[in-house]
């Protein structure tokens, strides 16, 4: 079991941003995030963007900014859990909580800051109605293990950097048959991985459904085939032994729903005075939270980290009393 | 208000909001919607990343044409058609007085 002071759901700028204000109060951080890298949305979704409002950057790119708060953070070394979804929340017998991911790991922790940004972000299904029906039964959103395909009959969907480099990856000596199904003609993955499919097309390697879209799928009690529409509507169908529809991420507010917050439009509402919500002991920091005024910047998650780390210090030291400190005066004093 | 055009969105359950749309804000599509509390959530900010707030194009403008970033973010959207387009690459432009659009259906 991990055991810190206080918890962070998320590991975006947030969060890590908490990491220093809480170590500057000699609080102990730990961080849990469903994807597998530090960042959140900035490394996930637009790294290489730059960032214009940051106070004394006039530009900075979001990858950068991620790799500069994590050294802000390092003296306080925080703890990471990644690539696994907080799923579960109970408090003890102590009065403290007990956080449960989604790969079982337990964490314990006096107080939560969730700093969830746009929920965790979770592979994109296409619209079938009965997919689920088939979910681990032969289709799978996420290549976990490529030996899995040993031997097997695999379809691909997408057109993306992913699907293009499992195609290639599962064609070569893995899986006994791919095929590719991508709805247009081109695709917008490296140049290189691009012309390694069209090349494995053309020698008969693999084959390629351009213009096309799985519609349906079929089976008893495993994917046995999918349907295909084709751009003239017309239908036919593969057999198969796996789909994987390869389309993306997307975010989804995911298990903290049901945690007893109260929630609007998505957003967890707190109380601007420490941007506490409802439930004692849990508080929400960032593009997540919701409160008259609010503004999703991150300028603005990185005040109510501030604020917020003050209000958990007097909730776990409520005893001590605490002076504030410039660092400028004090220096930054580490683990 | 003569920097003002008309423009008529139809929500994904087929009822139609007219819309006061600014010209002179910078404002495109994506926000319009939000600025009139339509289902659009426009997740990724307007990066053309997340497909939130596609739409198709009922009306008969001519629009500025896709580019790469949306034409890949499409490629990742479900219930695409020709007509389809991310609200947050349509700046509002005088020249789209009159358009309407429709909401495209979310996935799960």
């Amino acid at each position: 079991m991990i055991e810190t002071d206080i918890l962070i759901i998320g590991a975006g700028p947030c969060g890590l941003f908490t990491v220093f204000e809480a170590g500057l109060l000699k609080l102990r951080c730990h961080l849990v995030d469903a994807l597998p890298q530090t960042g959140g949305q900035l490394t996930e979704i637009y790294p290489k963007k730059p960032i214009y409002d940051i106070p004394g950057f006039p530009e900075v790119l979001a990858g950068d900014l991620i790799d500069h708060l994590m050294k802000q953070a390092a003296p306080f070394k925080p703890g990471f859990t990644l690539g696994e979804r907080a799923e579960k929340l109970e408090r003890g017998e102590d009065g403290h909580f007990l956080l449960t991911t989604s790969r079982g790991t337990v964490h314990k922790a006096p107080v939560i800051a969730i700093a969830g940004g746009l929920g965790c972000f979770e592979p994109r299904k296409p619209p079938i109605s009965n997919i689920v029906d088939f979910e681990d039964k032969g289709i799978e959103y996420i290549v976990r293990d490529p030996n899995f395909y040993k031997g097997k009959k695999v379809i691909i969907s997408g057109g993306g950097d992913s699907a293009l480099d499992w195609t290639n990856f599962l064609a070569n000596g893995v899986a006994s048959e791919v095929s590719l199904v991508h709805r247009s003609k081109s695709f917008r993955g490296h140049p290189d991985s691009v012309q390694k499919v069209l090349d494995m097309a053309a020698s008969g390697k693999i084959k390629l459904f351009t213009d096309a879209e799985v519609v349906g799928v079929n089976g008893g009690d495993h994917l046995t085939e999918i349907t295909l529409q084709h751009a003239d509507n017309s239908h036919s169908t593969l057999e198969t032994d796996h789909w994987l529809p390869l389309f993306g991420l997307s975010p989804k507010l995911g298990p903290l729903a049901d945690w007893g917050l109260n929630i609007e439009k998505n957003s967890i509402e707190v109380n601007t005075f420490d941007y506490s919500t409802n439930v004692d002991g849990i508080y929400a920091i960032g593009d997540i939270n919701t409160y008259p005024g609010k503004l999703k910047l991150i300028l603005c998650g990185f005040h109510e980290a501030t604020l917020m780390v003050q209000s958990a210090f007097k909730r776990i030291y409520p005893d001590k009393n605490y002076v504030l400190k410039y660092t400028t005066v004090n220096g930054v004093n580490g683990f | 208000m003569e920097q003002t055009i008309n423009i008529t969105v139809i929500d994904r359950e087929g009822t139609s909001h007219s819309l006061e749309a600014p010209t002179d804000m910078n404002m495109n599509m994506m926000e319009l919607c939000k600025s009139y509390e339509l289902p659009v959530e426009g997740t990724c900010g307007g990066m053309a990343m997340c497909a939130s707030c596609h739409m198709y194009i009922v009306s008969d403008h001519s629009i500025l044409e896709r580019n790469d970033d949306e034409e890949a973010m499409l490629d990742q959207a479900f219930f695409v058609k020709s007509n389809s387009r991310l609200g947050c690459q349509i700046p509002i432009t005088p020249d789209l007085d009159g358009l309407t659009v429709q909401l495209a259906e979310v996935g799960s």
